[in-house]
């Protein structure tokens, strides 16, 4: 196995001429990023976010406009991507449909020249790897999309790279497989050491399966961190949104004690933690996760029931406060009094669920 | 501030880096410019350049020439006649092939030997069994009917054989069309109320129309560029590609001809760009959609069997205009003696038919895997590579098609006669076999290219950048993944291109020297003759040639073509 290497971009900018208009558009701005050897990163962001350019901007098949891109401490800009030392995972898996499964996966072998039987030993390890020992005479049509996947994954992983690339692997399959698939790809990664870039729109992947998430919008690094980072000190109102769902409750900060402090929401005193940077006297939000609150017949925030719905696990309120819709989900509802539509009621929860957010 | 400047600049340091993708560009742009651009470019020159200063006497000269005016108006005549013709005819079968039951398995037989006749009909055909079908010694009008003074030659005749030969293209067009109709548009219209009239009227047609129009300019440019039919059937009804063809042979007046050129090729472009950038796209925009579901055929009696009968008689009638051909060959006399015998074909051989067929089968046998793999090497180039010249190397491909050949013919006469621009420079090439080879890769190139270009674009591109990313250069890449992933297209190409070779003549009549003999251009001198028995003895053989290819690539593309396979995946 070559050692996994990291990876570094310097502002790295990319540049589109919009078809429609003629005018240039920035589909990558000023990127600065470092992955570190070994860690599995992924490139979150809805789509158009320059997520899947950056991707192919690392793999060798778009150019920059402006920077440089290092794979270890090597500056690859002027490189092909046969010359760069990555492999790369696609979207609609691009197998060769004119091979089966065992010349799919020797196909990198056998331009780095090996003997076949040095070939035959390392694809047939790595098709065990990936569980497919046994199918190697199988043609790719005679497989399911997640053994489709997984040939793509062996063929990838089985010409040891020093990065493995995602491109959204797993958007073609159906919601289980996606999951169940999700898990292998960590357990195999973890396994082998080897450095992950994974693109993809899709939040849960992306918590399930990083060291580290990238989140982007429009062509802009918006929050880089682990996933509980940025799941519980999202950076701003579109991180907070983007990943799981939030509630933005507007208001004043009229006190604060270290990260503490009192906000004034709708004329009530509400206690905070999270506080940041913000000073006192500052328009802020109060970033809330419909999980982490609760109705009650006492609590922080009056409100007015607009939506009540029993979803199981869980029972779904829509409750005013103010001009403000808020989303609950009161988990575990059996044993708890629901509300009803048109009825009044208190949002209850702890202070060290919220978060504040500069207005 | 950044630009777009630097990425291109990237994009071109890494193609630079890969010497089989530079090798290949740098061949197609000598190739191209030198066999289709520089031999246009002469006939311009020609045309308005003489004895060291430019002017337009030659033009003034032939626009004051009768005969030229005449051949002028006579070829836009014949175009729009045919090309109406042709259009009617395709939407009709097409029409009936997409949305009317058949029941009989007969008809629909009919229509696919009727779909497969333009690839596999060699010029002429059409017209020498229409002589001998309506001529003054025709079976029909002399014999069955007793008229002695049938006259076949002329207007009627030329687009009565240019429409049977062109209608199938139409056809083949328009099903396609159809075919991409969602059917729920027009069940739509069906259920608030509209008749089935009213629903062709209103919905169908209008959904077609640039289809149409598409149709009609490719029939008119086929027309205006035909010359072996107004040669044989034209009596003297002039068109352009004949008056330039007697322009060079008979009057040997090659700026005249370079001149006349000029004006034919304006036609034919100015058809073609309106077709390619204008109606093309009009086509694409209304038909995108995919049809969700099967059909509901026709089933109103009224309405299908008159227009069975119609097309089934149209079919008939075209198929027995092939019949015609061995038969011609094999009675004594036509017209006379309708007794069998093989004594055409004995004349044939005895009169240097073994070296027509060798000439012939070698120099197409040479051309066809060479335009083959060019013209997957240029659309692979085009759909998937980013580089300078892509849109010169496209459009110079797609542009021979509008070039007609007596107009390249011409070119070639001017442009390689005494060497590039007079210099003797690659002099040597004209008058040989070579020259021809080229003429025939020229001539096909862009069907194959075509073909090419949609088969690639059928192909996710990732499959080929995995191959990339992987570590294989553009050439490995392209014979290890998009080659065989375009099997049948190239095949197919390899087998078009055959049978455009050996049946080519328009462009090769003027260029072909007596060390060569060429079937077509045989069959075009005994035609002339009127010896039809050793003209058709020819053709049938021809044809028989060809049919045997066409044959020959529908087994491989059955027992070895990957491609459907992965067709039926997407």
């Amino acid at each position: 196995m070559s050692e996994s290497k990291g990876i570094r971009l310097e502002h790295i900018s990319k540049i589109y001429q919009d078809p429609k208009t003629g005018k240039d558009f920035k589909a990558v701005d000023d990127t600065n990023l470092v992955i570190e050897p070994g860690s599995f990163v992924t490139l979150l962001g809805p789509s158009g976010c320059g997520k899947t350019t950056t991707l192919r901007m690392i793999a060798g098949f778009e150019s920059p406009d402006e920077g440089e891109i290092y794979i270890g401490d090597e500056a690859v800009n002027e490189l092909t991507p046969n010359k760069r030392d990555t492999a790369m995972v696609f979207q609609s898996y691009a197998l060769f449909p004119h091979y089966n499964v065992f010349d799919n996966v020797a196909y990198g072998l056998k331009l780095r020249k090996m003997d076949a039987e040095t070939i035959r030993k390392k694809v047939m390890k790595i098709l065990d790897l990936v569980e497919l020992g046994g199918m190697e005479a199988r043609m790719t049509n005679q497989l399911s999309g997640g053994q489709q996947q997984r040939v793509a994954l062996a063929r990838a992983l089985v010409v040891e790279p020093s990065v493995l690339l995602f491109d959204e692997p797993l958007s073609n399959l159906d919601a289980k497989l996606r999951v169940s698939m999700r898990t292998e790809i960590r357990n195999i990664q973890q396994r082998v050491g080897i450095t992950a870039v994974y693109v993809t729109h899709d939040q849960s992947e992306a918590m399930a399966l990083s060291d580290q998430i990238i989140i982007m919008n429009k062509g802009v690094v918006a929050q880089i961190g682990t996933p509980q980072e940025i799941y519980y000190h999202p950076k701003d109102a579109f991180v907070a949104n983007f990943i799981g769902e939030a509630n933005f409750l507007k208001g004043k900060l009229e006190s604060k004690d270290g990260d503490k402090g009192v906000m004034r929401i709708y004329d009530q005193n509400v206690a905070v933690e999270n506080v940041g940077e913000l000073a006192k006297g500052d328009e802020c939000m109060l970033v809330l996760r419909p999980e982490s609150a609760v109705l009650d017949t006492a609590g922080q925030l009056p409100c007015q029931v607009t939506m009540s719905c029993f979803m199981g696990s869980y029972q779904h309120y829509h409750v005013k406060v103010g001009d403000f819709i808020v989303q609950i989900m009161d988990f575990n509802p059996k044993h708890k009094r629901i509300f009803c539509v048109g009825e009044s009621a208190f949002i209850k929860f702890d202070a060290c669920d919220s978060h504040i957010l500069k207005a | 501030m950044a630009s777009k400047s630097r990425s291109a600049q990237l994009d071109r340091k890494k193609l630079f880096s890969d010497p089989v993708t530079v090798g290949m560009i740098v061949i197609l742009l000598i190739f191209l410019t030198l066999f289709i651009c520089y031999p246009l470019f002469v006939l311009l020159i020609d045309s308005v350049y003489t004895e060291g200063s430019v002017t337009l006497d030659v033009f003034r000269r032939v626009l004051n020439m009768q005969r030229f005016r005449t051949a002028f108006g006579n070829t836009v005549v014949l175009g729009f006649l045919t090309s109406i013709l042709s259009t009617l005819i395709g939407l009709l079968f097409a029409y009936v092939d997409v949305y009317v039951k058949v029941r009989s398995k007969v008809v629909g037989r009919l229509f696919q030997v009727v779909s497969l006749l333009p690839v596999v009909s060699p010029p002429f055909v059409l017209s020498l069994s229409t002589i001998m079908l309506f001529g003054r010694s025709g079976i029909i009008t002399r014999s069955l009917l007793h008229i002695y003074d049938s006259n076949v030659y002329g207007l009627k005749g030329i687009v009565v054989v240019q429409t049977l030969t062109f209608f199938p293209v139409c056809y083949m067009m328009l099903k396609g069309l159809l075919k991409n109709i969602d059917p729920s548009l027009e069940e739509a219209a069906r259920d608030i109320g509209a008749s089935r009239m009213k629903v062709f009227s209103t919905v169908t047609l209008p959904l077609l129309l640039p289809g149409l129009g598409n149709a009609f300019l490719v029939t008119f440019i086929e027309s205006v560029a035909d010359f072996a039919n107004p040669m044989l059937i034209g009596g003297d009804y002039d068109t352009l590609a004949t008056t330039i063809y007697l322009q060079v042979t008979g009057s040997y007046d090659s700026t005249g001809a370079a001149a006349m050129s000029v004006v034919l090729l304006s036609l034919t472009l100015i058809l073609f760009f309106v077709q390619k950038y204008y109606l093309e796209k009009k086509t694409a925009a209304t038909l995108t959609g995919k049809a969700s579901r099967a059909r509901m055929l026709i089933e109103d009696k009224s309405v299908t069997i008159p227009l069975t009968i119609f097309c089934s008689l149209v079919a008939a009638f075209v198929i027995l205009m092939y019949i015609m051909i061995p038969f011609g060959a094999l009675f004594k006399l036509w017209g006379r003696d309708y007794s069998l015998s093989l004594k055409w074909f004995e004349y044939l051989f005895k009169y240097s038919g073994f070296k027509a067929f060798k000439d012939s089968f070698i120099l197409s046998i040479i051309a066809a895997p060479i335009t083959a793999l060019l013209s997957m090497v240029i659309s692979y180039l085009v759909v998937k590579k980013k580089f300078k010249s892509k849109g010169f190397i496209e459009f110079i491909s797609m542009l021979a098609m509008a070039v007609p050949g007596t107009v390249l013919g011409i070119g070639y006469i001017r442009g390689y006669a005494n060497g590039i621009f007079h210099t003797g420079i690659l002099s040597g090439l004209y008058g040989t076999g070579l020259i021809l080879i080229i003429v025939f890769i020229i001539r096909s190139l862009p069907v194959g290219t075509r073909s090419g270009i949609s088969a690639l674009r059928q192909i996710d591109k990732s499959i080929e950048e995995s191959a990339y990313n992987l570590g294989a250069g553009s050439g490995k890449v392209f014979m290890t993944v998009t080659l065989p992933l375009i099997k049948d297209s190239f095949f197919s190409g390899l087998v078009t291109s055959f049978v455009r070779s050996i049946t080519a003549i328009s462009a090769i009549i003027l260029l072909v020297t007596p060390q060569f003999l060429l079937i077509t251009c045989q069959i075009n001198e005994f035609a002339e003759k009127g010896y039809y028995g050793v003209a058709c003895a020819y053709a049938t053989i021809l044809i028989l040639i060809v049919y045997f290819s066409v044959l020959l690539m529908n087994l491989f593309i059955r027992f070895f073509g990957t491609s459907r396979k992965i067709k039926e995946e997407n």
